[in-house]
This record gives structure tokens, sequence and C-alpha cells, in this order.
């Protein structure tokens, strides 16, 4: 099933020097494996390739249900140096949530993950 | 207060200032929004320190941050009458003459004699930064290992990080406000927890929940609602937002709410948003005091707008600290334009087109030109996908280089497209853009015995 990180986690980035970094936080606890195991350093990579310049790093944070990434030479230079509308990498976060990911059916449906819906029929469904 | 610590006592920091340029309004809410013992103002981002050398060389009067000034005046009633103390990195490249503006203002006010400002200096390294190299620190830039020679005729400040023992010295002083340079963001949060609870500066677990508590608060309403993602739609009274406040346990456990009656919101995506702002590899969050185990936080909801965050391990810290230099790197200018439907974007991508192709028949030398479409492109990159037919586009066009002629005559290069380029264009009504100087971050470490930090308390 396809399942747009959107969906199912939500984000913040800031940046240090010429590096973005992005925290990827699940929005409900269960779903964290969602992303330990399918936000491969890979698929990131893969996803901000001719968006970025350097590689990717990847850390864990099982205790805030949240990865951290970061995505080198993503800021033309970075701080003042940087001819970017987002020079300090603040929403790097939204870029990086729309990601989609395949998830095996049984996984998503055992998990009650939204799956993804092409724009602009979607809509996301408001909170109670 | 004595620096006595009861076991059931708590000890409640407040943020006021997230950086320099924060809203005006938050000191003055937190200190009259509820009970706090201290009151922490964070100025200073990676380039304020060279903005103020140039002020200072300018001003041997200047160099600080002078909002502070107006946010010492907003709260003198709380800390003259109610023991309210405030810890602020505002004495930027001028500690002391931050503090003589802040005792004018004491005078001022006629309480005088019930502020004590505590003022840390010796973070400032730029007087020395030729003995430095000469005595063996090269100061190399920590991401491309150059050498600081490469730039040294064009550095503007050099200063290093410094951790909460200064801050802690000012207060078992009396000081009721300390007023410090280049202290790190964290320790204005850690050093009142570490000395109202008397923390050893080898207790590593609890300084490591100090430094944390610190990183939490130190962006203001960035945990408390602001810029928070998460269920943003229904995030109350963001108008009336409530600044964070930590409520500090001697064992090292905080509890980060806000006022009563007060907008935003605290809650464990909120906190969790805030803790990987900015976030290296999270096993080793390094400070001078300490090195904080981001993995190692854990965080619960104990009740509306409170979050419990407990568990945090720590470790020894390194001998270095690190320093943060800035130096002067040329010029840039950043130029946009607006163009409307119908055909919004291809009118905007021929104007960028025209306006390189002149750029380049002037021989204009630049290191640098990004072209970005404001509705497209400029945020998401390719990974926008292709624009549905936007109302409007606009051209966003900067240019770098070393050459400030050329820059200069880039900025005049943007309003002539209005008649003589594409149609449908608007959105000049700034006039031509400016020149800026760009002056660029350094970061390098330093040993720590080679820094030696000062208080004095003036009374």
């Amino acid at each position: 099933m396809k399942v747009r990180l959107l969906d199912i986690a939500h984000a913040r980035s800031g940046d240090k020097g010429d590096t973005a970094n992005v925290g990827v936080i699940a929005l409900e606890p269960e779903w964290y494996p969602v992303l330990a195991n399918h936000l491969t350093l890979d698929r990131v990579t893969e996803h901000f390739r001719g968006v970025i310049d350097g590689p990717v790093e990847r850390f864990e944070l099982p205790n805030l249900n949240a990865l951290n990434f970061l995505l080198h030479g993503a800021l033309d230079g970075g701080g003042t140096l940087s001819l970017k509308t987002d020079a300090q990498g603040k929403v790097f976060s939204t870029a990086m949530l729309r990601l989609v990911l395949d998830v095996p059916d049984t996984e998503a449906r055992g998990l009650g993950l939204p799956g993804h819906k092409e724009w602009p029929e979607y809509r996301r469904a408001p909170k109670e | 207060m004595s620096t006595s610590a009861r076991q059931d006592r708590i000890v409640r920091v407040a943020s006021g200032q997230g950086f320099w340029g924060d809203w005006l309004e938050a000191p003055r809410r937190q200190v009259e929004g509820g009970d706090v013992d201290y009151l922490m103002l964070d100025y200073l981002a990676e380039v304020t320190m060279s903005i103020l050398q140039k002020q200072k060389e300018r001003d041997p009067n200047m160099g600080y941050a002078r909002d502070f000034v107006g946010a010492i005046e907003s709260v003198l009633p709380a800390v003259a009458n109610r023991g309210v103390r405030v810890i602020a990195n505002a004495g930027g490249v001028n500690p002391p003459a931050c503090a003589a503006a802040i005792r004018q203002v004491a005078q001022k006010h006629d309480v005088s004699d019930r502020v004590k400002i505590g003022v840390v200096t010796g973070d400032d390294l730029l007087p020395r930064i030729d003995e430095l190299i000469e005595s063996g620190h090269a100061l190399a830039n920590m991401e491309t290992g150059e050498s600081l020679s490469t730039v040294r005729d064009r550095v503007l400040s050099a200063n290093a990080y410094i951790g909460s023992t200064p801050i802690i010295e000012a207060l078992g002083k009396g000081a009721n406000i300390v007023v410090t340079g280049r202290s790190t963001d964290t320790a204005l949060t850690m050093a009142p927890l570490r000395y109202e609870f008397g923390w050893a500066d080898d207790d590593w677990d609890r300084l490591a929940a100090g430094i944390i508590a610190g990183h939490i608060i130190e962006c203001g309403a960035q945990c408390s609602g602001g810029n928070c993602l998460y269920d943003w739609q229904n995030i109350p009274d963001l108008a009336n937002v409530g600044y964070p406040i930590v409520e500090g346990h001697s064992d090292g456990t905080f509890v980060i709410y806000k006022h009563p009656n007060t907008g935003g919101r605290i809650s464990v995506p909120s906190v969790s948003e805030q803790l990987v702002y900015e976030m290296g590899d999270p096993r080793s969050y390094i400070t001078p005091d300490v090195i904080a185990d981001f993995t190692s936080i854990h965080l619960e909801q104990v009740g509306d707008d409170r979050v419990r965050v407990f568990g945090i391990k720590g470790r020894p810290p390194t001998d270095k600290l690190k320093v943060s230099i800035a130096y002067r790197a040329g010029f840039k200018a950043v130029g946009t334009l607006v163009y409307a439907w119908p055909d919004a974007y291809p009118k905007a991508e021929l104007a960028d087109r025209v306006l390189r192709e002149r750029l380049e028949r002037l021989g204009l030398k630049f290191d640098h030109v990004l072209t970005e479409f404001v509705g497209v492109n400029a945020t998401h990159g390719r990974l926008a996908g292709e624009p549905h037919d936007p109302p409007e586009v606009q051209l966003r066009i900067g240019v770098r280089g070393t050459d400030r002629a050329s820059i200069e005559r880039f900025t005049r290069e943007i309003a002539p497209l209005v008649l003589n380029g594409p149609p449908s264009v608007t959105g000049f009504a700034g006039g031509r853009p400016k020149v800026e100087e760009i002056v660029a971050y350094w970061p390098a470490l330093i040993d720590k015995s080679v820094v030696q930090t000062h208080v004095e308390v003036l009374a």
C-alpha cells in the first residue's frame, strides 16, 4: 500500500551550516516501526536526489518515536552565504513529508495506516 | 534563595526570548502571568556576534543586543520587588556596556539598590586571535578543515561558546541580572537549575537534564504551539501564545508548562518537534558542561499543557570549546518580480532567461546565481512537481560574489524588466534590491584551558 509520510508523521527542520536536519516523528507511537523499517537511508537519499548536493545521515530516536536525518549540502552554502528563500532549512521538514512509502498491505492494514490518495482529490481529515 | 537543595523544592525558569527579534511582549508576560524564579532571554544567533562587532567598531559603547534594555525595563518591577532573576546572553561582544545600560535603567526607575548586575566576560577571542594562531591553535574550520589563516584578514569576530560555570559564579555573588556574551543558549537555563539544586560539576545526568530543558525552551514559543506542524489547525489562541517555563526538580526531572489563560499548546508532539530542531547526532549533544544523550529523553503528558521530561543521561564533555568566528565573504543581492496569470510561470521563466542573458553580455562576475520561482519550486524544488496554472509566480533571483561592482550592477537590471521584458509583471514597489555584505560563519574548536572567563558583579 502507498502511504504518504505526511499522513503518518510530523516533522521539524533546522540548519547547521550547509546541512539541514529533518526530524520525523510518528503521529501515533505504534506507527514508529513503519518509519524505522521503511524510511531508510536509501529511500530518503533517493527522495532528495537533485534537491541537495551532499550525502544523507540517519539516526534513530525510538524514545521519541522519531528519526533524525542530516541532509548535507542542502542550503546553497548555508546561513548568510545562501541565496535560497529557505536559507535556514526551515521547511525541508515538509519537503520530506511528501515522500510516499511502500508498506506491505498486511502491515499497513494491521496498523490502520491511512492510504495515500493523489492530489487534488486528497484532503486531510480534520482531527477531533 | 539559598543553594541548599530541599528535595521537594521546584525552580521555575521561564523563556522570554527565542532570538533577537522575538516578541517584545514575551518577557513581561512571563513575569506577570504567574510565579517564576528565573527569566532566561536568548539573543544570539551564529552571525549576530559579527553584526554587534561592527556596531562596536563604530561606537565603543555599543555591541550588545539593545532590545534587552527594553526587555529589562518591562520586567524591572518583578526583578526589584519580587525576586525574579534574569539571565541573558544579551551582552554580545560588549557585556560591560550592556550592563552599564541596564544600570541606567535601574537608576531611572530608582531601584538600583535592588539590582545587582553580574557581567560575564572572557569569551571574546578576537583580540587574542593572532597570539592563539602563533601558539599553535589553528582554529581550523570544523566542516572543511581549512586553516583560519586563509581568511584571517577578513575576520570580524571570534567568540568561544562558554558554559554554565561563570553564570553560577555570578548568581553566587548575588547578581539578580546576569549578562553574558557568547554563552551557549542552553547554559542560560541549565545554570540556574544547577545553582539552585547544587548539582555537582560531574553530575552528568542532571547536568544533561538541565541542558535539555534549555534546548526545549531556548526557542521560546517554538515548543508551546508556535511553528508546530502537528494538528496546527486546532492549536488555540496563538495571538495570546504562552511562552514555555521549566518547572525543575532537584532529581533532574522537569515539567514544561506555560502560564494559565495563555494560548498555544504544550504537548508531547509540540515538545518533540522542538527536541529534534537543529539536531545532529542525537546521542552526542555536545556542550561545554556535559554531553547530553537525546535518545534517553522520555516525555509524558501529565496535565493540560504540562509535559514531564525524565530519564535523561549525560556523560563527560570534551576538552574543547566551540568557537564561533565570523568573516567577510563578499556580497550578495536578491531581486524579485511578480508575474500574473495567464501563463504566470512561463512568463517568469522567460524573464529569468532574459535577465541572465543581459548579465552575461555585461560581463559581470558572480560566484553564484540562483533562480527560484516562488509559488512553484522555491521551498521544495523538484519535489513540488509541475505547477497547476498558478494565479501568480514570483521570480526571485539572487547573485553572490566578491566583485561589489558586479553585484551593484545586477541590482540595476531588475527594474527595466517591468517595461522591457515579458508582460503581466508587477510587485516592484519596494525599489532596487540592496547590496548586502556577506558575513559568513566559521565554526572551530579550541582547547578549554585557553579560555578564561571572568565574572564581575556591579554593586
